[in-house]
């Protein structure tokens, strides 16, 4: 069984996420190549345990990221029986293109994959699990956070093929830079604000205990839809961003059925509301029915005593 | 040259979902609506539309019931409607090369669809047709415009936020951005029930659905939590924040 494995780079550094994809499919069995668009983090892919070589993918058009012109360039590479990439939004598109540049199906978002190809993959974001049995050649792209990275120790080999595609989408001005605040998306630790909140300027409270647990600020669709203040990108839920983190803290939120589909999977969930009948209850380990003008100066405190020892 | 808006039904996000004997229980889902994103590719090809671009051609691929959200597009200004029906499980490809087939009977050069649909979550079928029409793709699009035969638009990418530009024959996929989505009005629901809605099978796009390498097992329900502890007042804080770190660890 040959795998390739697309590995995800994050300013100009391998994203600790490829190691997890290799953790997940260095158990199937057979070589795995790692294909780096743009040479990014090649050195560091060829250290992870269970690679067998890297392949450092360079040319004109990783200046800037095009899709068809990537997937163009990585997808002759891109051989075997899978093709595996982060779920992350690049890694969903370049998954998706070069399955159908090399005529195979592909499968998003997985967060379970045994022998025979048995595959598990939450649907109606995370509403429903489907279970779905795959006949390779396929392309499947992995959840983060739902597969052990492969530790450190590989020493693959490492070669270098020059393959650029023409350019066709012309990035004109940068808006705004990624990496600024830490994305819902990639945080272990999130601490979500809903309309509970009362005012958008309020979420300044949330930002100071996230600074504290080095946490990412996120926000129900409530919240998102209410203020101008707070752009989508923060909203977690069915219609913003599906999260895992190891902990979620909702305050003010009341649980609408959307916002739960995309955050129930967090491994310990703390929720602080002072409805005691709201929802987010539910699924709460940790609940507390209080204000969160009262709770949050308290939670500070306590985090910072702890965390500052 | 006309703008092709790909549009998938998908059950409302309030709805709830239930799974019984293994399978997803569609009859059971109270309300079906056009997936969110796909709502801002559609808004997006009517602000083209009345830039002067071309008329709006709206195409879903579904059973039956799908045809509902045509009806709805054309509601809001879709001018011609296609329906490729289907039943039953797709596999990625299987449903792009129906919509690329489509695409090109009706001879679209620019599409525009949701970044990823409601039900699936995946995102696939943007990028996947680009790649099978030979098309340029600029995901998570929040806002589109055209001057000079050149679409101007904003995208989240890898490094965040950026003013990026492309020519047709090209695919957008959508984002949710500051975009006001246009209600309805009786007379547009009126007219929209008369527009006539173009049904084709995969035989008439020359599609040849043949047994997909991708089977469904089973389909079921999240686990349960076990019930979590609630406590009383902000002065239960401490506590928390102690159980955090000694229980739970994640601190």
């Amino acid at each position: 069984m040959e795998v390739t494995v697309i590995s995800e780079g994050i300013e100009g550094s391998l994203h600790p996420v490829t190691a997890q994809l290799l953790g997940a499919t260095s158990s199937l069995g057979g070589g795995i190549t790692v294909l780096c668009p743009g040479g990014v983090g090649a050195a560091d892919a060829a250290s992870i345990s269970g690679v067998s070589k890297v392949i450092s993918v360079e040319g004109e058009c990783f200046m800037s990221y095009d899709c068809s012109a990537w997937s163009k360039s990585l997808a002759p590479l891109a051989k075997g029986d899978l093709v595996v990439a982060s779920a992350s939004s690049v890694g969903r598109e370049l998954a998706a293109s070069i399955a159908a540049i090399r005529g195979i199906p592909v499968l998003q978002d997985v967060t379970g994959l045994e022998e025979g190809f048995a595959v598990t993959r939450p649907i109606y974001s995370g509403k429903a699990i489907e279970q779905i049995t795959i006949t390779p050649p396929c392309s499947i792209t992995l959840r983060a956070n739902s597969f052990d990275a492969a530790g450190s120790g590989g020493n693959a080999e490492v070669s270098t093929v020059n393959q650029s595609a023409d350019v066709t989408v012309a990035v004109k001005q940068a808006l705004t830079k990624a990496g600024e605040k830490l994305d819902v998306a990639e945080a272990d630790i999130i601490i979500s604000g809903g309309r509970g909140m009362g005012d958008p300027a309020n979420f300044s409270k949330l930002y100071e205990v996230a600074d504290i647990l080095g946490a990412a600020v996120g926000a129900s669709r409530a919240a998102v839809d209410t203020w101008e203040e707070i752009p989508h990108s923060m909203q977690v839920g069915q219609t913003g961003k599906t999260v895992t983190p190891n902990l979620y803290i909702a305050i003010g939120i009341s649980g609408a059925i959307q916002h739960l589909a995309g955050m129930r999977t967090s491994k310990y969930i703390v929720a602080i509301n002072k409805d005691a009948e709201a929802p987010i209850f539910g699924v709460a380990d940790y609940g507390i029915v209080a204000t969160w003008e009262d709770a949050l100066p308290v939670l500070k405190k306590e985090l910072a005593a702890l965390l500052s020892n | 040259m006309g703008i092709a808006v790909l549009l998938k039904q998908v059950p409302d996000t309030t709805a709830k979902i239930s799974v019984s004997d293994g399978r997803v229980d569609e009859s059971a889902v109270s309300k079906w609506s056009i997936s969110p994103y796909d709502e801002y590719a559609l808004e997006c090809a009517i602000q083209l539309k009345e830039a002067g671009y071309g008329d709006v051609v709206a195409i879903t691929c579904g059973p039956q019931r799908s045809s509902k959200a045509l009806t709805e597009a054309a509601a809001v200004g879709a001018d011609s409607l296609v329906h490729v029906l289907v039943d039953g499980f797709l596999d990625s490809l299987q449903v792009q090369s129906l919509l690329s087939a489509a695409i090109t009977k009706f001879e679209s050069e620019v599409v525009l669809c949701g970044k990823q649909a409601a039900d699936t979550n995946s995102g696939s079928t943007g990028a996947g047709v680009a790649s099978l029409l030979g098309f340029s793709c600029v995901g998570v699009v929040s806002d589109i415009s055209i001057e000079g035969g050149v679409f101007s638009a904003t995208r989240l990418g890898p490094s965040g936020l950026e003013k990026i530009e492309a020519s047709a024959p090209c695919v957008f996929t959508f984002d949710k951005g500051e975009t006001e989505l246009r209600r309805p009005n009786v007379r547009g629901i009126m007219m929209a029930k008369k527009k006539p809605i173009e049904t084709v099978s995969s035989a008439d796009l020359g599609v040849d659905l043949a047994d997909s390498p991708l089977i469904v097992d089973s389909h079921s329900s999240p686990p349960q939590k076990p019930p979590g502890q609630k406590f009383e007042g902000a002065e239960s804080v401490p506590l928390v924040v102690e159980k955090l770190r000694d229980e739970a660890n994640v601190i």
